[in-house]
């Protein structure tokens, strides 16, 4: 893991404090109320980062076009193009002519600059409220590997993100997934590693084995998969640094899948089937000492633990069809919670504890939705012929999930918790099953 | 000619039979360590001792209608005649696939697939054959047998195969 140290970036800028706050003295200060929906996106400028060496020049377009595409990906904000820009940007420490960007009707700026010596990178920056003038928060200054750019970037997004929302980013974070190949009756099935925002792509299998559904640990650094290695579906825990891999909680005779991370990264929930009846185990990776936590004829799959890590939310066709439960995982009774019409299954947890995601079938048609944990207030975000498999944004706010339309290869698309901003994922082939990191370290 | 004279020439054009079976022994590819492919030689579907007489006369897959389990009338036929050839052909293992449509969520669907390979399973052992011959495995809808959007393939992809190997 690349290392990316940071710190305030001091000696602040003498003639900020000249700079003409009489006029808006009335405004409030800039902040982004996500709660609210937020319907007009807050237009903002990311000029190119100032150079302060040759080297860094190579870096200067680049990283303002990370930070521009990230913040307008949220869907909150929309970069006003460098080509309408009035003002330059040539020192970051100069103070700054609000004028020329109130002119091109900014609300947020962001400045940078970036130095790069050897292998080693610089990146400094600033976000400025236009309109009152103010600087939102101190500056900040990356170093690191220069191979490491793009972190760079995302973790300035992530922090621009939090200054005008008050709630943490997503945008230094990776997504593991399915990358697929070759003819639907014979698909090549590899797990890979991307970025968020889709650069970056890594195979971590070689594809010879069909596999699907990787999981994410709790801190990003191993994974959990499914994989026909030895004919049969089994899974398999890999280091993603190493790449090395093993079976666990694997028994001759049965099929296991559907794993997933306790939060304490210590246990996994999966699906076991033998004789035809498929119920749920946990693990533990230390001990190896595994127990059954339900006991039915039904299917009792895709189990995802709650952030305290005592409670199980999982789908069961126990009722005749697929339905979400939710159990303790000291053992006990399972309690309904979906009761709306249509068939539930992949209840994810959110991170904040408070929602839970799923996939549903109604009349024909995929959705993925929210509801809270008590089955209540269910909200369908999106509609197609197969969208299913939703994963949460580190920060809870943007769901990752696979989408098919009739006929057509599956993709990776992102929306919104209040339903909006549907976006494609680049990816560079078809992919599915889309599992998203938390925010790195 | 008695009855008895009669059976025990059927029993030797058997044993003849499959002593002219082109397949030749055990001819079990190694394509590599965890590959999870092995090769069995068909044989010639003349021969009613041969895999490819049992997957194209016999007949080795039933269908399902959606999310369900049941076996139709015809595919009861087919399992039937399936269970007379495999008590017939103790020297085969057999492995019976689960497969779903793609209309139902991956995890779903792989534990629907291994339902229906488990209600084959049974099946089969009612009709007498050793379970010490049987494996299930589920492949959900990961393989399906046509892909197109439409019920024409859904129904065709919602289905057990009985895989019968040396």
């Amino acid at each position: 893991m690349t290392q990316i140290s940071r710190r305030p970036v001091l000696g602040l800028l003498a003639g900020f404090a000249l700079a003409p706050k009489l006029a808006f003295a009335q405004q409030t200060p800039l902040r982004i109320e996500i709660n609210e929906g937020v319907i007009e996106p807050v237009p903002f400028a990311v000029p190119a980062f100032v150079a302060e060496n040759g080297a860094g020049s190579e870096y200067a377009t680049s990283l303002a076009q990370v930070i521009a595409d990230n913040l307008t990906g949220t869907g909150l904000l929309r970069e006003i193009p460098q080509s309408s820009h009035i003002g330059r940007i040539t020192s970051f420490d100069s103070p700054v002519q609000f004028s020329d960007w109130r002119t091109i009707n900014a609300r947020a700026l962001v400045t940078g600059a970036v130095r790069v010596n050897a292998q080693q990178i610089t990146v400094k920056f600033r976000l400025f409220d236009v309109v009152t003038g103010q600087q939102l928060g101190d500056g900040l200054q990356l170093d690191g590997r220069t191979d490491a750019w793009r972190r760079m970037a995302h973790r300035v997004s992530d922090q621009v993100y939090q200054r005008l929302t008050g709630e943490s980013g997503y945008f230094d974070s990776r997504v593991v997934f399915i990358a697929e190949s070759g003819p639907r009756t014979n698909r090549r099935k590899q797990v890979a590693i991307m970025d968020q925002d889709g650069a970056n792509t890594q195979y971590l299998t070689d594809g010879t084995s069909l596999a699907f559904a990787p999981r994410f640990s709790p801190t990003g650094d191993r994974i959990l998969f499914t994989s026909y290695e030895t004919g049969f579906p089994r899974i398999y825990l890999m280091d993603v640094a190493s790449r090395r891999r093993q079976v666990i909680g694997d028994q001759p005779g049965e099929m296991t899948f559907a794993p997933r991370f306790a939060p304490d990264g210590q246990s996994v929930v999966y699906s076991l089937s033998v004789g035809g009846s498929t119920d749920l185990y946990m693990l533990n990776l230390t001990s190896g000492q595994r127990w059954q936590l339900t006991q039915t004829q039904a299917i009792d799959t895709a189990p995802s633990f709650a952030p305290d890590g005592q409670r199980v939310i999982f789908e069961s066709d126990r009722s005749g069809n697929s339905q979400l439960y939710i159990m303790p995982v000291a053992g006990g009774a399972a309690e309904r919670v979906s009761q709306g019409q249509g068939r539930y299954s992949t209840p994810v947890w959110s991170p904040r504890g408070d929602l839970v995601a799923f996939t549903k079938q109604l009349n024909g048609r995929f959705h993925i939705g929210v509801m809270r944990t008590d089955g209540s207030n269910e909200r369908l975000l999106t509609a197609s012929f197969l969208d299913e498999g939703p994963t949460w944004s580190p920060n809870g706010r943007v769901i990752m999930f696979t989408r098919e339309e009739a006929g057509g290869d599956p993709v990776l698309m992102t929306v919104d918790i209040t339903g909006r901003n549907l976006r494609r994922v680049p990816t560079p082939g078809p992919a599915s099953d889309p599992s998203w990191s938390p925010l790195l370290p | 000619m008695s009855f008895l004279n009669k059976a025990t020439l059927l029993a030797v054009a058997i044993v003849l039979a499959a002593c002219s079976n082109p397949r030749g022994g055990a001819d079990d590819y190694d394509y590599g360590q965890g590959s999870g492919i092995n090769s069995t030689a068909l044989g010639d579907p003349s021969d009613p001792a041969s895999i490819a007489y049992f997957n194209q006369t016999i007949g080795d897959t039933v269908h399902f209608t959606l999310n369900s389990t049941d076996l139709s009338e015809q595919g009861q036929v087919i399992l039937r005649t399936q269970a007379v050839w495999l008590n017939r052909n103790p020297q085969y293992s057999i492995l019976i696939e689960g497969h779903a449509d793609e209309r139902g969520t991956r995890e779903y669907n792989v534990a629907l697939g291994a339902r229906r390979a488990a209600r084959v399973e049974q099946f089969l052992i009612g009709q007498g054959v050793a379970a010490s011959r049987l494996r299930t495995v589920s492949y959900g809808k990961e393989r399906p047998v046509e892909a197109c959007a439409q019920q024409r393939c859904w129904d065709l992809n919602r289905r057990a195969v009985v895989v019968v190997s040396n």
